[in-house]
């Protein structure tokens, strides 16, 4: 179902931009997704997020991650689960079932959502000129989520190492959203930075 | 251009990020009220040109809403605070009588 919809995505555009510029973009075809939400100071919560994830609750507009697993900071009452794909239904399991009477929800999102990949030392400048949020080096910290917008769809935006984002979108927006970041990212948008 | 925090998750960005929810602090009349009320109510919003609490809300953030007194002239944001209140907080206020004092 995600690769059938990303490879469309891919098709929609057909020039990836080639590596060596600064910046590359890669569409992440298979990524398990889960959305939590209730009270993230709960222990009830604090707890069955550890023992379904192995991640502690991340801070406020921060990330925690475990292996493959990561865990992003929402909103002040969600939290959504990346995991490899195939393993959220078993994460929305042992929360549940871990959470026992905690006013909670999880629920198993994988296909709600296209996730991309964007690297390079210009990765951020592809990224900042379609959000209004400051990515620089120093100023947006490695593990750090922002949800915002791109261009004008609604994005998050998460650092996961020094030249290196990932960027997830709602997947009816992720042919736009492929070929904003691809033409971004191509010879011509980068050739002046 | 409006520079916004976010109460809710504390960021600061600009007006794009989010999106406005009209005149706040608006009161349901009770039942039995008169048609003019309920129509004023339904229908009736201030446009000062000065000082104006609004709601809004983080839609493309946090997706929370709260609330935001501004100057519409000068475009000046007071401050923001939280949703669930029927009155701006004090500290607004005094920001605002500090702000718009002649």
């Amino acid at each position: 179902m995600s690769d059938l919809d990303l490879s469309l995505a891919r098709a929609a555009l057909d020039v990836t931009p080639p590596p060596g510029l600064g910046a590359q973009v890669e569409a992440i075809a298979s990524r398990g997704m889960v959305a939590i939400r209730g009270d993230l100071t709960d222990a009830g919560f604090v707890a069955a997020l550890q023992a379904a994830t192995g991640c502690a609750v991340p801070e406020i507009r921060q990330s925690t991650q475990a292996g493959d697993t990561r865990v992003l900071w929402m909103s002040t009452d969600e939290v959504m689960v990346f995991c490899e794909w195939g393993a959220a239904p078993g994460i929305v399991e042992a929360f549940m079932e871990k959470a026992g009477d905690t006013h909670v929800l999880a629920l198993d999102v994988s296909d709600a959502r296209a996730v991309f990949r964007v690297s390079g030392e210009k990765a951020w400048r592809v990224l900042a000129k379609g959000a209004p949020v400051d990515l620089a080096p120093g100023q947006f910290g490695t593990g750090e989520i922002r949800r915002t917008r791109i261009a004008t769809v609604a994005a998050g935006i998460v650092k996961t190492g020094d030249d290196e984002f990932e960027v997830f979108c709602f997947r009816s927006l992720a042919a736009y959203l492929w070929n904003w970041l691809c033409v971004g990212a191509g010879a011509e948008s980068l050739s002046d930075l | 251009m409006l520079l916004i925090q976010c109460p809710a998750c504390g960021v600061e960005a600009e007006e794009t990020e989010f999106a406005a929810g009209g005149e706040a602090h608006i009161v349901r009349p009770g039942p039995g009220c008169t048609d003019a009320e309920w129509a004023s109510y339904l229908f009736d919003r201030k446009n000062p040109r000065g000082v104006h609490y609004e709601r809004w809300r983080h839609a493309f953030g946090c997706g929370k809403w709260f609330h935001m007194a501004r100057h519409t002239h000068t475009l000046e944001v007071f401050g923001v605070y939280a949703a669930d209140v029927l009155d701006p907080p004090q500290e607004i206020k005094d920001r605002i009588a500090e702000r718009t004092a002649p």
